[in-house]
């Protein structure tokens, strides 16, 4: 047996590829960028609003928060997604029909936000405590200090953190196929699956993993990029208003 | 340099513990307005804490606070640190923020002026704090003496009534210590009222009008500078002079 072609006619099926990168293209590709920017985008606000009641001083706010954050990081978020996805739809069934999609992005949002919500706390936790000092001592109340002056330095701590997050949105995305989607709604994974069993052969799995790759690997570099910058600050900038400090002080 | 109308502060029988451990156990100072009270002290003696208390960053358990005649207690504390600048050993610059920014911040957000009028009034606070060149800079790549002549900028920015400096050149590489002190120098001069806590015992002989030593929470003796570093009667105050000095 020849140990190439077996393996080739596994995975490198050209034929079975071309045919399925169309729909790949138009479909999975979409709609897996739809989950996960969705998921992104409301996990990050939900995950914010965890990590602000996390920090309040007062016990039943802080409370909740530990207890979401408790259930929905410590669950499988194949579960999480089952649990809501199916769970919820006979209710939501009423304002959209019994369409899987929304619950899918909202269980992703949940599982996400309390992730997010942990990176962000730690972030805003990591900020000396003389910035909200020296905000309050400049009239400015606890929240606006907060909001002006600690989180905005938190958040740009942990920038590596959260895009790390993001990318791990982007292939839980897959995990929704569980719920059952149209076939308009097939994203990345679901597309190279079922083409996979129509064919025989994984071919156009290895095809959605590299559209997958195509996605988080540049977002694994802006991590590095933001990681770079936050250990090296910004040099460029600062050579230049040094060089226009030369240029205005010698004229 | 000009300032506002400067006020006059008494404190009276201030006391602040956290939990179990008085910090303050009935602190005494007026500083009448236009003049400088330097706080010496050694440390963990409270110096850093009669600050907050007065600003209200920590509330005092018992005692009064008077702002140019009027109790700081009741009221808004948001409101009533608006009128009292403060300046810190790290001078906690806002390091996300321009130098320029840091002062236009509260400027607009506070005092609620339109960007321009915010500019401008930053601008010129730079010009005498002599940084107008840094104003586009970030506060990572100034000086500590230069970060902490921002940080008084940005105080001033707000015209207060009172300023508070907190041991304000502890953190100084010696040779930056002198131009910070200067420019606290000229807004003593310029007639700001000013309670400056500090290790610094050449500026308070030089500068104060009235030095106060405190020990173990409280003011133990205070008077002009002549009599308390010539003439100190506590043996405490003896006994502190002889180590720094």
């Amino acid at each position: 047996m020849d140990i190439w072609s077996t393996l080739s006619d596994t995975f490198l099926d050209w034929e079975s590829m071309k045919a399925v990168l169309p729909e790949m293209l138009k479909v999975g590709l979409v709609n897996t960028l739809i989950l996960a920017a969705a998921s992104v985008v409301l996990g990050t606000l939900l995950g914010m609003i965890v990590a602000v009641l996390a920090l309040s001083s007062k016990r039943w706010l802080r409370w909740p928060a530990k207890i979401y954050t408790d259930i929905f990081r410590g669950l499988p978020a194949i579960l999480t997604i089952l649990l809501i996805g199916q769970g919820l739809s006979p209710i939501t069934r009423h304002w959209w029909g019994p369409n899987p999609y929304p619950l899918g992005v909202l269980a992703l949002s949940l599982i996400a936000a309390a992730y997010i919500g942990e990176i962000f706390r730690s972030g805003i936790q990591s900020v000396e405590k003389g910035q909200l000092e020296a905000a309050r001592a400049l009239g400015f109340s606890y929240t606006s200090g907060m909001r002006l002056v600690v989180i905005p330095q938190g958040v740009r701590r942990v920038l590596p953190a959260l895009v790390n997050q993001f990318i791990a949105l982007v292939k839980e995305s897959s995990l929704v196929y569980f719920l059952g989607l149209l076939a308009s709604q097939r994203e990345l994974f679901r597309i190279g699956q079922d083409a996979a069993a129509t064919n025989g052969n994984l071919s156009p799995l290895l095809l959605a993993g590299i559209f997958y790759l195509v996605i988080t690997v540049p977002l694994t570099h802006l991590v590095n990029h933001f990681d770079k910058r936050l250990r090296e600050g910004r040099p460029v900038e600062s050579e230049d208003i040094e060089l226009k400090e030369l240029a205005h002080a010698n004229r | 340099m000009q300032t506002v109308e400067a006020a006059s502060l008494e404190v009276s029988g201030v006391e602040l513990a956290f939990g179990s451990n008085k910090v303050l156990r009935g602190v005494d100072l007026v500083v009448p307005a236009g003049q400088t009270a330097c706080v010496i002290g050694p440390s963990g003696s409270g110096k850093s804490t009669l600050l907050r208390a007065i600003n209200r960053l920590l509330e005092p358990d018992a005692g009064d606070v008077k702002l140019g005649g009027e109790s700081v207690l009741r009221g808004d504390a948001d409101v009533l640190r608006r009128r009292i600048g403060m300046v810190f050993q790290h001078f906690n610059l806002f390091p996300h923020k321009s130098v320029l920014d840091n002062i236009t911040l509260p400027l607009r957000k506070i005092k609620k002026l339109d960007a321009e009028a915010a500019q401008a009034a930053a601008r010129a606070q730079l010009e005498l704090v002599g940084l107008a060149h840094k104003a586009g800079a970030r506060p990572g790549n100034l000086s500590g003496g230069q970060q902490q002549r921002v940080a008084i900028a940005r105080a001033l920015a707000m015209q207060p009534e009172v300023m508070l400096f907190d041991e304000a050149t502890s953190a100084l590489d010696p040779e930056l210590v002198k131009g910070v002190l200067a420019l606290m120098a000229d807004l003593a001069e310029a007639g700001m009222t000013m309670v400056v806590v500090t290790h610094e015992m050449g500026f308070a002989r030089e500068v104060a009008d009235q030095v106060a030593f405190m020990d173990h929470g409280v003011v133990v003796e205070s008077g002009v500078p002549e009599q308390i570093f010539d003439a100190a009667d506590s043996p405490r105050l003896r006994q502190f002079l002889s180590q720094v000095l």
